[in-house]
């Protein structure tokens, strides 16, 4: 029962947050200083058929001659059919289908590399709090990981592995001669490109974990409940053990900010790697004023991160009584 | 005046920051830098954008950083950058601390339908990724300079300040002193000025110093994109030419990774200060032996 009210309570903020950044998409391009709109649709003036485009779905809800309500209502339909608008950049073609080609670029890179991290990091971490030396030689490391832009990272590795020692390529998600297939040829070559932008990513993210869960273990030797443990002569491991447990739980909400950085980071790193995800695609967007390409990727990314933010909620509920009965209503 | 007498009440305290290692290793770094920043650009000849006839020259005697395929210097290029990227750093940083600061206060202080709404508006900012939101506002913006770039940056940075505040206002607001002066019936000004105002000061001051580092990592990461200052040079904007051009590729390291190593030095400086202020302030941080 608490656990659905939990998950009922969530859903409701997440769709308010989608229904801001629709709302956000919609109102930035108007209200702006200036003349955005003026900007964006003068971009359609180049195109050959730029009758034909002003037809579509989407820009007729740009249209300026509505009252402001209409036009809002009008996005929104064309936003549930799923038309984002047509690019100008890779015209023909629909926002939508170039947006959702692009996103799984960007899965395969966040996903493995906040998971990885997470894990490496809080073990990291953890080993740091129990021991002095380590601690000390670690930390300032985990700094300068944390502090370092996530694309100046990437820099670093592709002079690294791509020009000082050239073990990796450059560019892009696979060499240009090959096509994607399940053979092993391809996912080998897919790997290659792969790996310099996950790292990139991964040793950014891990410093952040493992000062965030040295703090929290610290924190929490020195809590009531460990002090009572040792006076009562308890062995350090089964201190340590009740030490972990706890100072996982923040780690896990942590989680949830972290994806946003996350996608911060990879659409940075994918530019330096011309990896053809959602960053990339908003760069060529914005070189291109793309306006709708940006403004459908955009909306995409935020998507994608509240669909993680709910995940991660969930698993935070499963992991954590607590949280499912303060929703049962008999407490607070 | 109200400095004089927090300084009294807390000499102990400020012995404790001055003996801080981490404080200590900290503040060193960052006064290197700072110095960089204000005294840099007294030390070259050249301008940031200036046409030096040396072309993808490795660091010498003449160029320290070497310079790029314009021919520019680029240690010209670093200092006035950091200058500007620390500017950036510190507006955009007052900004959303400042934003930050009062709608956490607000919904802490006051409770009820106020901090309801305000923390429903602040979860929905938290969740909406910062970096991707400025982007379709400054990609709308035809001139953008750095004051801009950094008010829409203090705009949108601030969600995690106004939970943190709150909680923190919370946790004050029910402490004893603050009672006794309520039943005392001290008008809620006096209460809020001369109670919780300076016990909340250096909670405040960690949050600005955790803000001046994301504004420069916001403001360097829009100008990697190309959405940085339209005129002029930044950190940010020297490595958005150094891949543009492909420094890295043309074996030029010196174009791409010196500005990033300022920058990475700079935000460890400040998280490191940042973790020693905490351990002083919060004693249960602080390491045994």
């Amino acid at each position: 029962m608490g656990l659905i009210r939990y998950i009922g309570k969530k859903a409701v903020i997440y769709l308010a947050t989608f229904f801001v950044a629709v709302t956000l998409n919609w109102a930035i391009p108007r209200f702006m200083p200036g003349n955005p709109i003026g900007i964006l649709l003068s971009r359609f003036a180049t195109l050959p058929e730029s009758a034909e485009v002003m037809y579509s779905y989407f820009t007729q809800a740009f249209g300026l001659d509505k009252p402001l309500y209409e036009q809002y209502i009008n996005f929104w339909r064309a936003l549930l059919n799923g038309d984002l608008g047509v690019s100008i950049y890779l015209y023909p073609q629909k926002v939508r289908d170039i947006v959702l080609e692009a996103l799984p670029y960007d899965i395969v890179l966040i996903v493995p590399a906040v998971i990885v991290s997470w894990i490496v990091g809080n073990w990291l971490g953890a080993l740091a709090s129990t021991n002095r030396r380590l601690d000390n030689i670690l930390m300032p490391i985990f700094y300068f990981l944390t502090a370092s832009p996530y694309f100046w990272m990437a820099i670093v590795l592709a002079w690294v592995f791509t020009v000082t020692i050239p073990i990796f390529p450059p560019s892009g998600a696979y060499s240009p001669g090959i096509s994607p297939s399940l053979s092993l040829s391809f996912i080998v070559d897919f790997l290659k490109h792969w790996i310099l932008p996950f790292l990139s990513l991964l040793l950014v993210m891990l410093g952040g974990w493992a000062i965030g869960m040295r703090n929290m273990i610290i924190y929490e030797l020195e809590s009531n409940y460990s002090r009572y443990m040792e006076a009562l002569g308890a062995p350090n491991r089964l201190i340590l053990r009740y030490a972990f447990r706890n100072a996982m739980l923040p780690q896990i909400t942590g989680l949830a900010l972290q994806i946003g950085l996350a996608v911060a980071g990879a659409i940075t790193t994918e530019i330096v790697f011309s990896y053809p995800g959602l960053g990339y695609l908003m760069l060529q967007a914005i070189q291109n004023q793309d306006y709708f390409l940006m403004q459908g990727a955009f909306l995409v990314i935020v998507i994608m991160v509240l669909i993680s933010n709910f995940v991660i909620d969930i698993v935070y509920a499963i992991v954590d009584p607590r949280v499912r009965y303060t929703y049962t209503g008999e407490t607070g | 005046m109200m400095l004089d007498r927090i300084m009294e009440r807390h000499r102990e305290t400020l012995i404790l920051l001055r003996r801080n290692r981490k404080i200590k290793a900290g503040a060193s770094i960052l006064a290197v830098i700072l110095a960089i920043a204000v005294i840099g650009p007294y030390t070259t000849e050249y301008g940031p954008l200036e046409y030096t006839g040396a072309i993808g020259e490795p660091p010498s005697s003449r160029h320290p950083l070497g310079t790029n395929t314009f021919g520019y210097d680029l240690y010209s290029q670093v200092v006035y950058g950091l200058r500007s990227s620390i500017l950036i750093g510190l507006l955009g940083g007052i900004l959303a601390t400042a934003i930050g600061v009062l709608i956490g206060f607000i919904s802490g202080y006051f409770g009820g339908i106020i901090d309801e709404l305000l923390m429903m508006l602040t979860n929905i900012f938290l969740v909406i990724p910062t970096l991707a939101l400025l982007i379709i506002i400054a990609a709308y913006i035809e001139h953008r300079g750095i004051l801009i770039e950094s008010v829409i940056i203090g705009l949108t940075s601030w969600p995690w300040t106004a939970r943190a505040v709150r909680a923190n206002t919370l946790s004050l607001r029910n402490r004893e002193f603050v009672y006794l002066a309520r039943m005392s019936g001290m008008p809620t000004r006096s209460i809020i000025l001369r109670e919780i105002a300076p016990n909340m000061l250096s909670y405040i001051i960690m949050v600005f110093i955790l803000q001046f580092g994301g504004a420069i990592l916001y403001a360097v990461s829009l100008d990697f994109i190309g959405l940085g200052p339209t005129k002029g040079i930044s950190l940010g904007v020297i490595l958005q030419q150094a891949v543009l051009w492909n420094a890295v590729q043309l074996g030029m390291w010196w174009w791409a990774i010196p500005p990033g190593l300022l920058i990475a030095l700079l935000l460890t400086s400040l998280y490191v200060i940042n973790t020693g202020l905490d351990e002083v302030l919060n004693p249960r941080l602080r390491r045994q032996g």
